[in-house]
């Protein structure tokens, strides 16, 4: 059933809308558990769409096997899915430094407390991102190490390649997963895939996921899909970031999720006008490369990967 | 004057990218003033230009005294402002949401490292920054409860007001807010405007940092004393917000006195035209903060009013 979460009148004869489509079992007492997918915080980041469209289908197919409540949100910032634009317009604010919102405050915080309102008290919450523009990520799952311990059992059933305990940092504490997070609704931040695109593999493997954590959970009595057993990283020196030295356009030598020995070539920096390399890249230690820049245009200082060192997935 | 680039990037079809800071006096780094910070912030780049100029001249003069440098970059963010975007060209991150910096991160964190440790230990560091909704604001010196913030001190650039605010986790990574951390004296200065230039607010607005200068023993200067500064906290302002959206039509003016119940503004329906809100002042004071574009949203508080002094 389609319900709104929140709805606010623009000025030329528009409503802005935050649609979510509930799905309850047929048998529902009460008592059941619930799931939120969540999904468009950015407007740039589209990998959850297909997500959220495909876990619809295959709960339909097979709805009597539904045992909990299902949410799902497709898009928490749709004037910025549709005008392609990463927070939302006008305002030029990150959507995801808004939380956990004000009722009484202006219309983008009044937004985000109606949101936080609705997914409070889920007994899971999936917030899917995509990265950004410029670079693809590896499915993986990241999680600030405040709430590591009830997040990690859960991400581990959750068909991810990574999972990434980072530091506390108090300007993610207006993020919508720590506003959840810190008032005991467990909610698990999803980063895959690329800004713009949608990457069916990543897509389909997340769906098996979130499928299978249900079934662990006593919410789906369907078709249990198999998942795969994750690299889980604590130490903040497991990853190494690869910054472009100088300006230029990068060009990467070598596929996202490969492994690399030390002294291998990432990628390189030239400059076309010249037809000159500006930077090889090469990587410091053994490792797997698990953050690729998809963006070709760098500055001094743009992130074009991350290497995970091969000691953390050999441990 | 010394003229020199602070921080560099190497572009490749744009010429670098440069911060610029004007160097006057030596000695002890009594203060530093930062301008503009992202691409719109016009009034910012002006203020710092004037600022520059009297320098010149008080330099030249004598009236810097001996034993001060102080520092001045009127733009942290020249590649936005020339391309009309507010936050980085590239990637849209926000400088000013990357301190201290970081010199091996991304390029805004380089820049933000890059700037802060060349002025990190500044006495006095002067930010001239920009609200995040687009509005005209009564000229004041903004600070932060960090614990350290020393509003006698703010009283001192004779600003009509100095507010000071609770710090937000966003604000962490703030340049006045690290500033502070680093044990500077820091303060936010608001003039009236962003995107357009207001001559005689910046005008003030450079009149008050020389005064404020001027009691801290660095400069001579003869000009206006300036204000008795009256102090208010963030949450003493009272916000008055919009039920609908629509065409904003302001009757009042910002610095303008209010009594309760006065018509402040009209929500016109934007295609019939019809009066669909009237927003009126709760109380008696002075508009302090105006929304500043012809349409609003709803739920958007399109003024802050001070209560009047008891």
């Amino acid at each position: 059933m389609e319900q709104t979460v929140a709805s606010i009148a623009l000025p030329v004869d528009e409503a802005l809308t935050i649609k979510k489509m509930r799905i309850e079992p047929k048998t529902e007492d009460g008592k059941c558990k619930r799931i939120s997918v969540v999904t468009g915080i950015h407007g740039d980041e589209l990998e959850g769409q297909y997500v959220c469209f495909e876990l619809i289908r295959r709960i339909r197919e097979n709805e009597s096997a539904l045992k909990g409540i299902v949410d799902i949100y497709p898009a928490m910032n749709p004037l910025g899915i549709d005008s392609i634009t990463r927070g939302i317009p006008a305002f030029d604010l990150d959507m995801n430094r808004l939380f956990p919102g004000d009722s009484e405050g202006n219309m983008t915080e009044y937004l985000a407390s109606e949101i936080i309102r609705d997914v409070s008290g889920s007994d899971v919450v999936f917030d899917i991102h995509a990265s950004n523009i410029f670079l693809t990520e590896i499915p993986q799952i990241r999680i600030n190490e405040l709430h590591e311990k009830e997040l990690v059992p859960l991400a581990e059933e959750s068909n991810v390649d990574f999972i990434w305990v980072h530091g506390a940092s108090t300007v993610l504490e207006s993020t919508f997963a720590y506003s959840l997070n810190s008032t005991g609704t467990p909610t698990l931040v999803v980063e895959m895939g690329v800004g713009m695109r949608i990457t069916l593999d990543y897509c389909n493997q997340m769906v098996d996921g979130i499928l299978h954590l249900m079934s662990e959970l006593g919410m789906w009595a369907g078709e249990n899909p198999s998942v795969r057993k994750p690299i889980v990283s604590r130490d903040p020196d497991d990853v190494y970031y690869f910054n472009a030295g100088t300006g230029g356009i990068f060009v990467p030598s070598v596929k996202h999720w490969e492994k690399l020995k030390q002294s291998d070539e990432v990628g390189r920096i030239i400059d076309p006008l010249h037809g000159e390399i500006l930077e090889t890249i090469t990587a410091p230690m053994d490792g797997i490369l698990f953050t690729i820049r998809e963006y070709p245009v760098v500055d001094e200082g743009s992130l074009v990967g991350r290497l995970l060192r091969e000691e953390a997935y050999q441990s | 004057m010394k003229k020199r680039v602070i921080y560099e990037i190497k572009g490749l079809y744009r010429d670098d990218f440069r911060v610029t800071g004007y160097e006057f006096g030596s000695g002890e780094k009594s203060v530093c003033i930062v301008g503009s910070m992202r691409g719109n912030e016009i009034q910012q780049l002006y203020c710092c230009s004037m600022l520059v100029r009297r320098f010149k001249q008080l330099e030249d003069d004598g009236k810097l005294l001996p034993g001060h440098s102080v520092l001045i970059i009127p733009c942290v963010n020249p590649y936005s402002m020339n391309t009309k975007k507010r936050f980085w060209s590239v990637d849209n991150t926000d400088i000013n949401r990357m301190f201290p910096g970081y010199d091996l991160g991304e390029t805004t964190q380089r820049i933000a490292d890059g700037v802060f440790r060349v002025i990190a230990e500044y006495k006095y560091g002067i930010q001239y920054t920009s609200f995040y909704m687009p509005g005209e604001f009564l000229p004041h010196v903004r600070l932060m409860a960090t614990g350290f913030e020393d509003l006698d001190l703010a009283r001192q650039f004779g600003m009509p007001y100095v507010v000071r605010r609770a710090v937000r986790p966003f604000d962490t990574t703030t340049l006045n807010y690290n500033w502070q951390l680093w044990e500077t004296h820091a303060f936010s200065m608001y003039t009236t405007t962003t995107t357009n230039i207001d001559k005689k607010s910046a005008k003030e607005s450079v009149g008050c940092i020389l005064n404020f200068l001027k009691r801290q023993g660095i400069v001579e200067y003869r000009g206006h004393d300036g204000y008795i500064s009256r102090v208010v906290e963030d949450t003493d302002l009272v916000s008055v917000q919009t039920e609908c959206s629509g065409i904003f039509e302001t009757l009042v003016t910002v610095g303008e006195e209010v009594e309760r119940g006065q018509l402040l503004a009209r929500i016109i329906d934007c295609y019939e035209g019809e009066v669909i809100e009237e927003l009126r002042s709760p109380i008696d004071g002075i508009v302090f903060f105006m929304h500043g574009e012809p349409l609003t949203y709803s739920q958007t508080a399109v003024f802050k009013l001070i209560l009047h002094e008891e």
